[in-house]
């Protein structure tokens, strides 16, 4: 069987390798704050249209209201998803993802992998699908999940979309009960760092900021000029005057509406937003992913041909 | 006869839908066998996380033979009518037959369907099914359309008989149907093939899945039972539970683990719901102390470290929940000792709903009522305002943040912690009380004052803002809120004239609106528009606000107005929004009315007509509805009686031969029916019959007692059949006449005396 994994970051590389030899896209964290790996537009937009699609990816994702300044063992106000989305959804996924685990050092032959019935949807993007938590002797490693809707657009063909939580999940494998010890690199290494040494203070400063600091007039000012923003790029005539070309701007409009969703994730954490409100922000950024998803199915990477072109 | 075996292969069905799905399974396809003319002897339904199976025993190999006989037109008919004819029926001229008619010669046309193959009508049936089957939430998968609960990925189906057996071939969006199967995912992978459903079960069982879920449970609880038993425990029984978890596995394994000795002391609530929420663990108590001390968890394998590994993740897992459910729990005690005021002050923040404030302006409210509630329910006033006012507090907690479900529970610990008094802190727990129709109603007065103040308040306050249920769009669950009031009165014999608090409680929401705005004004906020009506309100009170004598006065007269008919002027939302401009007393018998109608919902059950219930609504007060239920029972009672059957038919009668008298004559028979004018004895009988019951009535309607002051009625049934049988009430001595009828009131008014007769139906 496979060796255990010594450290976080050999984890990761080794789902790397393992995608990466499924024949999924390796690609790089969207630089851009986001709440889940779920929002990178390689999850969100190409599971639109008609056209194939498999990659992989760690995304850097930020729960303002999960911050624990550090000290809590399990919840980070930052932390890192593992993000596999294949379309169409290969039959052998299950088998696939299980594969996975066993990359990383779980003996099937020991453990206890369930699927357990989890129906997820994401209300700030309009999508929804079927699938399960996985659990690993009671612990949730992963989230499986069929997307049938995307920013209020049925998924066809469907895309298979795989989430780790990347912390979580190491921590079980390696053996650690709190993340900030957490080996990061390689504890052999000369200079061995933990979790908790890359990111220990910065919990306690983005906790601080989230819950205390962050000016809310800005925050909401921004969100306004986000989802302004957002409205206006998309407005915009698909034909470029300068180029004469035909450049729909969904993916800076898609950028404005993930800056929204942020914004509004910090004003929850401020406990500014009342409960009622809350809903109607949401339905804002709902909008926003609604108009982004609409334009995305009108461009090439969307399945989008021009009239009498052969596909 | 053969036997059919289906089994439907999928990725993990959710738990909660299996066995509902075998059971849709088996219905869909033996009826649709049976329409296709097949018979069966038996059949049987199966669900594993991964398999629906289905087994139909004795099936008829074929359908019979059907011969339908079709007249046609006249042997001499026109060309064109008998083409059509011949189109119509499916058959050649030469397959026609001539037969002599009452009409001349007729052509016949005899066509045969010959039976088909049950292999034949499987494999047109089951496709089908498979496409239009009810899972509550489906989805499709890879670039197919089929939809299915989660990805479908193999069908077997097998028909077998002495003979031997043979797939029945079909093919569903390229699934094609075999007689191959797996069995567990881990312990035994790999395809293999079967004959039948015995031999599909053994190997099954060998490859580790045991296909009855009722096995599975029963091994489960079996299991777990002797293990708790053998460490001097007792299991925690939970049915729902157990169901869930034997449709989580396929080759269930029974775990025992330990709780860590530093959370044994968690209220057993936070334990059993962390347990079970999370992680689906059974919790194990100790029967001398009643604390939790360990849980079993199911695993779905056996390994060769004997669940070494699974147990310790399990309990690792465990005890992260139960480091957060023990930090909240201290975090909440630190909060709880120092009064609860942290989480008062916060509810503050907490928006209840635009329009009615937040939930401390509701708090305040339901504080205010439940100490006008509570002399009317045996409750010590101070005591239910002081419960009122910390109920909620809770909702603040981090333990209720995490697990919303111990609501209330978590109040009424906290309650204890600061000092409160125990039956405040019962009140905590239970004025969230009844949930639904299986939970119990509270029943210690204090609980049950402020509990039916909280129900109160909320109808109240959606009804000023008219946000009503309608069809089946109920989402403030008001009419689940009316039905908990209805069955608090009920079940405790409330005695309480539901108008006064509901319109208490309209009053205190008005009034708490406007004093919020008045403030909002006061404080210096934008200043009043000229136009606003607002201002015309307040501007009877020059800078001091009158809250609730002026309040009341408006809302009573219906000019309840804060906002202008312009729509948005200040951009201060609770005043935007203020438009409750009905009149109180409409605002309160549209409610009550409300009421009334669960009142009929909730009776029915009890097998009470909704007619019934009218007739006992009209007789006031209609707000006691402790009393109209009195009413409606003694009734139904009644009505369930010949004599009860045969008075209302006298009622009638006298009923209808009055109106049409008083119709007829322009006046009302109401009063001095004397026996001097009588002229029978019928009518004089009748006359001493309605003395004595009506003597005997008073009294038992002052006691309530209104099944006694039915039996009397019944006495009068007798007398009133003699006195129709002998008597011509119209007669034409206008002044026999007039006293018969006036006679006939007294009838009409003696039976009313319970319940308005005129309101059954029938």
């Amino acid at each position: 069987m496979t060796q255990t994994p010594r450290s976080f970051q050999e984890i990761i590389l080794r789902l790397q390798a393992y995608w990466a030899a499924q024949g999924c896209a390796i690609l790089q964290p969207y630089d851009m704050e986001v709440g889940a790996g779920t929002f990178h537009p390689a999850t969100t937009l190409r599971s639109l249209g008609t056209r194939a699609w498999a990659a992989a990816y760690v995304q850097p994702s930020r729960r303002p209201t999960d911050g624990r300044y550090g000290e809590n063992p399990n919840r980070l106000q930052h932390y890192y998803q593992y993000q596999v989305i294949i379309k169409p959804s290969p039959p052998d996924l299950q088998a696939l993802y299980l594969g996975s685990l066993e990359a990383i050092g779980i003996d099937m032959g020991l453990h206890d992998i369930r699927f357990v019935e989890d129906d997820w949807e994401s209300p700030t993007l309009g999508a929804w699908g079927l699938g399960w938590e996985v659990w690993c002797d009671g612990m949730e490693v992963s989230q499986f999940t069929y997307f049938q809707q995307v920013g209020g657009h049925d998924c066809h063909p469907v895309s298979g979309e795989l989430t780790y939580g990347l912390e979580r999940l190491a921590m079980y494998v390696l053996g650690v009960d709190h993340v900030m010890d957490m080996p990061f690199n390689d504890p052999a290494a000369p200079i061995p760092l933990s979790y908790g040494d890359i990111f220990r203070q910065t919990e306690e400063e983005y906790s601080r900021h989230n819950f205390d600091a962050a000016s809310t007039e800005n925050l909401l000012q921004h969100f306004e000029d986000a989802e302004a923003e957002c409205r206006r790029l998309l407005d915009a005539t698909p034909d470029d005057p300068k180029t004469a070309k035909r450049i729909i701007m969904v993916h800076p409009a898609y950028d404005q509406c993930i800056k929204a969703s942020h914004l509004f994730n910090l004003l929850d954490a401020r406990g500014v937003i009342s409960v009622t409100e809350r809903q109607a922000y949401i339905g804002r950024v709902r909008t926003l992913a609604k108009l982004c998803a609409d334009a995305f199915v009108q461009t090439a990477a969307g399945g989008w041909v021009p009239e009498g072109a052969v596909a | 006869m053969p036997d059919l075996l289906l089994e439907l292969f999928s990725e993990e069905i959710p738990a909660r839908m299996q066995a509902r799905a075998a059971e849709d399974l088996k219905r869909l396809v033996t009826d649709g066998l049976v329409e296709a003319g097949l018979t069966y002897a038996g059949a049987g339904a199966f669900a594993t996380p991964r398999r629906l199976t289905l087994t139909v025993e004795g099936l008829t190999a074929h359908s019979p033979t059907t011969r339908e006989e079709r007249r046609g037109p006249r042997t001499d008919a026109p060309e064109a009518a008998i083409e059509g004819f011949l189109r119509g029926a499916g058959v050649r001229r030469d397959q026609l037959e001539a037969r002599a008619d009452k009409k001349g010669e007729v052509f016949f046309a005899v066509i045969e369907k010959p039976g088909r193959a049950a292999s034949d009508i499987i494999a047109d049936l089951v496709p089908q099914v498979i496409r239009d089957f009810p899972w509550p939430k489906s989805m499709r998968w890879g670039a197919g359309s089929l939809r299915w609960v989660r990805p479908l990925q193999s069908i077997l189906c097998v028909l077998s008989s002495e003979t031997g057996s043979e797939v029945v071939a079909f093919d569903v969006d390229g699934i094609t149907a075999g007689d191959t199967t797996e069995g567990h995912r881990f312990m035994s992978p790999g395809r293999f093939s079967v004959t039948s459903f015995q031999d599909y079960e053994a190997k099954l069982k060998r490859a580790h899945v045991i296909l009855s879920a009722s096995e599975r449970a029963e091994h489960i609880r079996h299991e777990a039972e002797q293990m708790a038993f053998a460490a001097g425990l007792e299991l925690v029984a939970d049915p729902g539970l157990l169901a869930e978890v034997a449709g989580l596995v396929e080759w269930p394994v029974v775990l025992m683990g330990t709780i860590e000795d530093r959370f044994l002391d968690l209220p057993p609530e936070v334990l059993q719901t962390s347990m079970k929420e999370h992680q689906k663990f059974f919790s194990v108590r100790n029967p001398k102390t009643g604390r939790i001390e360990r849980f079993i968890t199911v695993a779905n394998r056996e390994t060769a470290d004997h669940g070494a590994t699974i147990l310790a993740g399990n309990q690792k897992v465990l005890s992260a929940r139960l480091s957060d459910a023990a930090f909240f729990w201290e975090n909440d005690l630190r909060v709880a000792k120092a009064g609860m005021g942290d989480w008062l002050d916060g509810l503050a923040n907490v928006t209840f709903h635009a329009k009615l404030g937040s939930q401390a302006d509701r708090i305040g409210r339901i504080a205010a009522l439940a100490r006008e509630i509570a002399p009317m329910v045996g409750a010590d006033a101070d005591l239910a305002e002081e419960a009122a006012r910390i109920a909620k507090a809770d909702l603040r907690s981090e333990m209720v943040g995490e697990f919303p479900e111990l609501q209330g529970v978590m109040g009424r610990y906290y309650a204890l912690a600061s000092g409160r008094a125990p039956e405040v802190a019962d009140a905590c727990r239970d004025h969230w009380k009844p949930m639904g129709q299986g939970d119990a109603v509270p029943t210690a007065p204090v609980s049950l004052a402020v509990a039916l103040a909280d129900k109160i308040d909320t109808l109240t306050g959606f009804w000023a803002i008219d946000e009503k249920p309608t069809g089946s769009k109920d989402p403030y669950a008001l009419r689940r809120a009316a039905l908990g009031v209805v069955r608090m009165v009920l079940e405790n014999g409330v005695r309480l004239g539901l108008e006064q608090p509901l319109r208490a409680s309209f009053v205190h929401i008005a009034v708490q609106r406007a004093e919020d705005c008045w403030a909002y004004f006061q404080a210096g906020n934008p200043a009043l528009p000229d136009d606003s009506v607002f201002l015309s309100f307040y501007s009877a009170k020059d800078a001091s606000f009158d809250g609730a004598g002026l309040v009341t006065e408006k809302l009573v007269e219906g000019s309840f107005f804060l906002s202008t008919e312009k729509g948005t002027m200040f951009d201060y939302p609770r005043i935007q929004t203020l438009i409750p401009v009905r009149p109180l007393n409409t605002l309160a018998s549209d409610l009550l009315a409300f009421f009334h109608d669960r009142l009929k919902v909730h009776l029915r059950d009890e097998g009470i007509r909704h007619d019934i219930i009218d007739a006992a609504l009209a007789k006031p007060p209609a707000d006691d509805l402790f009393l109209v239920v009195a009413r409606a029972r003694a009734l139904a009672a009644f009505l369930a009686t010949p004599d009860g059957e045969n008075l209302v038919q006298g009622y009638r009668r006298a009923a209808n031969i009055l109106t049409q008298a008083e119709e007829k004559d322009g006046v009302e028979y109401r009063y001095g029916a004397d026996p001097k004018f009588a002229e029978t004895d019928a009518e004089r009988a009748l006359f001493d019959a309605l003395a004595q019951a009506q003597a005997a009535i008073k009294p038992a309607l002052a006691a309530e007692d209104f099944a006694g002051a039915m039996t009397q009625m019944a006495s009068l049934r007798a007398p009133i059949d003699a006195f129709f049988e002998a008597v011509q009430v119209n007669a034409d001595n206008q002044i026999v006449r007039r006293n018969r009828l006036n006679l006939l009131h007294r009838i009409v008014e003696t039976c009313g005396a319970v319940a308005d007769l005129s309101k059954l139906e029938g």
